[in-house]
């Protein structure tokens, strides 16, 4: 998709802006993190499963080599085709093929970031193939002619009047007097239309929570079945998937999923975790009768070895989202690519470039939430600071804060010199503000004083007050 | 197959790792042969029959129902009465599972049982589970010739039978039997854990119960299965 992350600042601006989109951004403030605490409190081995589940990514990530030959070597045992795309290119090139060799014309999908990563739905349109969106979140904002603001929750910027509105526009067949001002009476018309499309669609695609080594077998967990009609219905299933979904074993699966859904919605399971291995067999009654794998690269591999290594032990729970002040101000898409929030601000830049995404990195209060609620322990704070350091060395950030950073490196460096600054700083600045104590305007601090004033300093530095009461503790015990 | 050596090249480049090297070969085989556990909740480890109790009431917390029968031959009973108490249609689909087609389906007489895959106008689903997991009220069921999957996601209501004596602690329990229907390594086409009935939050977080897949989820658990 069109990457508008360059323009962060102006789309965070557009985003606080908005009535609708703050009304909306309620719901993630109130909903996920109360019920996340509740379902990890009754769950006294939690913290253990975080450290066994981070050893099982770091393990696989350290050996994937291997474990996708393997997993690669077991697909193909059950009967099920597996595709390598380097590219995002390459990745729709090979689902264009097997809808084309199906005689595709309907698609339905489960939900999958993966997908909207490669742009997916707008090549097949282009390409005369129609793809349908089946979650129900996913098929708000296809109609909207929207990509997802959340990982786990697509249509959380959109409130229920919209989604009404959205379904008088698009749903023809609505009576004017038919009541849809309950959610309730929303998804039963969204259930509806979608019956339908389950049966005409010829190929269904799906992405993947895990794929598992020892048997070959895909996962996916969902809450509403659509994922599950998707893959069940149509003749040929089709699943997209990226390198580091791959887990040695069920098992390990296992661990992962007692972190997942309570992590994401506070869950202890998802309704539907489905392991799915190969076509169906003989004398299967249902099932699809074809089965690929599209297993996608797309600058993942590039993050092996590097400080983003860790950033691969991600599972698109959405806790970091979640529990972000920033993402909570201005929603997913001022982030402006696929993934929003604080694992967006470390995985964008990886994938599509810091050039691009500089913004990113820097929109964050460093306040470490992410981090702590990380069921992969992830260290999302250190990761920006370090796409922060990348994107100074490479002189990405304007002059001003180069100079600016450059300006306090040599303070840094030089204590004596530091010292000898604040120390005529301190009073220099608070002979300004004897009368108010604060700034409503300080040259090079426009950015923040253009919205509210800057409190002033105290009149002696910390190292000073430090010094003073160290030797009134020392008076004290004298 | 240009990408696959593509991307697995890559991979190895990155992690500094030769093609070959046995010491990285001998640590993937022997983590897939021995599959360690890893941890298990203490929640689900207690006596049998305090593990069927914690099955019912986490499925109940979930918003599924669960009704408790003494015998398998007690089953076509229990499913008559639910389609009464909830007003459906006498019919019901199902598989041609050996555990289901022994029941005395033929003793309720008004009842029409429909066998195969299922249909879209079909209301009623009803399985038979392999497993239950007591951690998280969770059934397990598999497909095979006998068991379509669709059964379990078009109808509207979705009965499961669980055997008792089939209701184990935590989900280890149940790969592990799975391992040793299948083989090591070997798995059903289709392996559906499936916890309470269909679900949404996508419109404003607003929790409804019924999308896209059933609406209710019925539970029977027979004690002497």
């Amino acid at each position: 998709m069109q990457i508008t992350s360059p323009a962060f600042k102006e789309n965070a601006r557009t985003a606080l802006a908005d009535p609708q989109l703050q009304k909306a951004l309620v719901h993630v403030r109130s909903g996920f993190i109360d019920k996340r605490v509740k379902a990890m409190d009754a769950l006294p081995e939690f913290d253990a499963l975080r450290d066994s589940a981070r050893a099982i990514k770091d393990h696989t990530l350290t050996h994937l080599d291997l474990y996708l030959e393997r997993y690669e070597e077991k697909v193909r045992e059950a009967g099920g085709v597996v595709h390598w795309a380097e590219t995002a290119d390459d990745a729709r090139s090979v689902v264009l093929e097997i809808c084309r060799a199906a005689g595709a014309r309907t698609v339905t999908k489960g939900k999958s970031m993966i997908t909207e990563e490669i742009g997916l739905n707008d090549f097949l349109e282009k390409e005369g193939v129609r793809p349908v969106e089946t979650d129900l979140g996913e098929y708000i904002i296809q109609l909207r002619g929207e990509h997802p603001s959340h990982i786990i929750a697509p249509a959380v910027h959109v409130t229920r009047d919209q989604v009404e509105a959205d379904f008088r526009r698009e749903h023809d067949h609505l009576r004017p007097d038919r009541d849809l001002s309950e959610p309730e009476a929303l998804l039963g018309e969204a259930r509806r239309v979608l019956r339908a499309e389950y049966f005409s669609a010829d190929v269904g695609i799906t992405g993947a929570n895990f794929l598992v080594a020892e048997t070959g077998s895909s996962v996916i967990v969902t809450n509403e079945g659509n994922g599950d009609l998707t893959q069940i219905l149509p003749r040929v299933h089709v699943v997209i998937a990226s390198i580091e979904k791959v887990v040695p074993t069920l098992e390990d699966m296992s661990q992962i999923l007692r972190l997942l859904a309570r992590s994401a919605t506070g869950q202890d399971m998802s309704v539907y975790t489905t392991v799915s291995t190969g076509p169906r067999r003989p004398d299967d009654p249902d099932g699809p009768e074809e089965y690929h794998v599209i297993l996608l690269d797309n600058g993942r591999s590039s993050m092996l070895g590097t400080e983003f290594q860790d950033m691969l032990r991600c599972i698109r729970c959405g806790a970091c989202m979640n529990h972000c002040p920033v993402y909570h101000a201005v929603g997913g898409h001022a982030y402006g690519w696929v993934y929003p929030g604080p694992m967006g601000a470390v995985l964008t830049p990886s994938l599509a470039g810091i050039d691009k995404s500089g913004h990113l990195p820097n929109a964050s209060t460093f306040c470490g939430r992410c981090e702590a609620v990380c069921p992969m322990h992830i260290p999302l704070p250190k990761m920006m600071r370090h796409w922060r350091e990348r994107e100074f060395a490479r002189g990405l950030n304007p002059a001003t804060q180069r100079y600016g950073l450059r300006a306090w490196a040599l303070f840094a460096r030089h204590p004596r010199l530091y010292r000898l600054a604040t120390s005529l700083a301190l009073p220099a600045l608070s002979f300004f503000t004897a009368r108010r104590p604060r700034f409503r305007y300080l040259p090079l601090a426009g950015g923040w004083t253009r919205n509210r004033d800057l409190p002033a300093p105290p009149s002696r530095t910390f190292m000073q007050q430090w010094r003073e009461r160290e030797a009134e503790k020392q008076g004290a015990h004298a | 197959m240009s990408g696959r050596e593509g991307i697995i090249g890559k991979v190895r480049t990155a992690l500094g790792a030769k093609a070959g090297d046995a010491a990285r070969t001998r640590a993937v085989h022997e983590r897939l042969l021995a599959a360690p556990q890893g941890v298990i909740p203490a929640r689900g480890q207690l006596p049998h029959a305090k593990q069927v109790r914690l099955f019912c009431m986490m499925a109940e917390k979930v918003s599924a129902s669960v009704q408790r029968v003494k015998k398998p031959d007690s089953v076509p009973r229990a499913v008559a009465a639910y389609l009464r108490a909830k007003n459906l249609p006498s019919a019901v689909r199902m598989g041609s599972d050996e555990r289901l087609a022994a029941m005395p389906w033929h003793t309720m007489k008004s009842l029409e049982v429909k066998t195969g895959a299922a249909d879209p106008e079909d209301e009623v689903g009803v399985s038979h589970a392999l497993a239950g997991i007591a951690e998280t009220g969770t059934v397990a069921l598999y497909s095979g010739p006998r068991n379509p999957t669709t059964v379990n996601f078009l109808p509207e209501h979705h009965i499961v039978v669980v055997d008792a004596k089939d209701i184990a602690g935590d989900m280890e329990t149940v790969l592990a039997s799975l391992r040793q229907t299948f083989g090591k390594g070997k798995m059903p086409r289709t392996l559906n854990l499936i916890t309470g009935p269909s679900r949404s939050a996508d419109i404003e977080q607003t929790l409804l119960v019924g999308a896209h897949g059933p609406r209710a989820l019925h539970l029977i658990v027979v004690d002497g299965g």
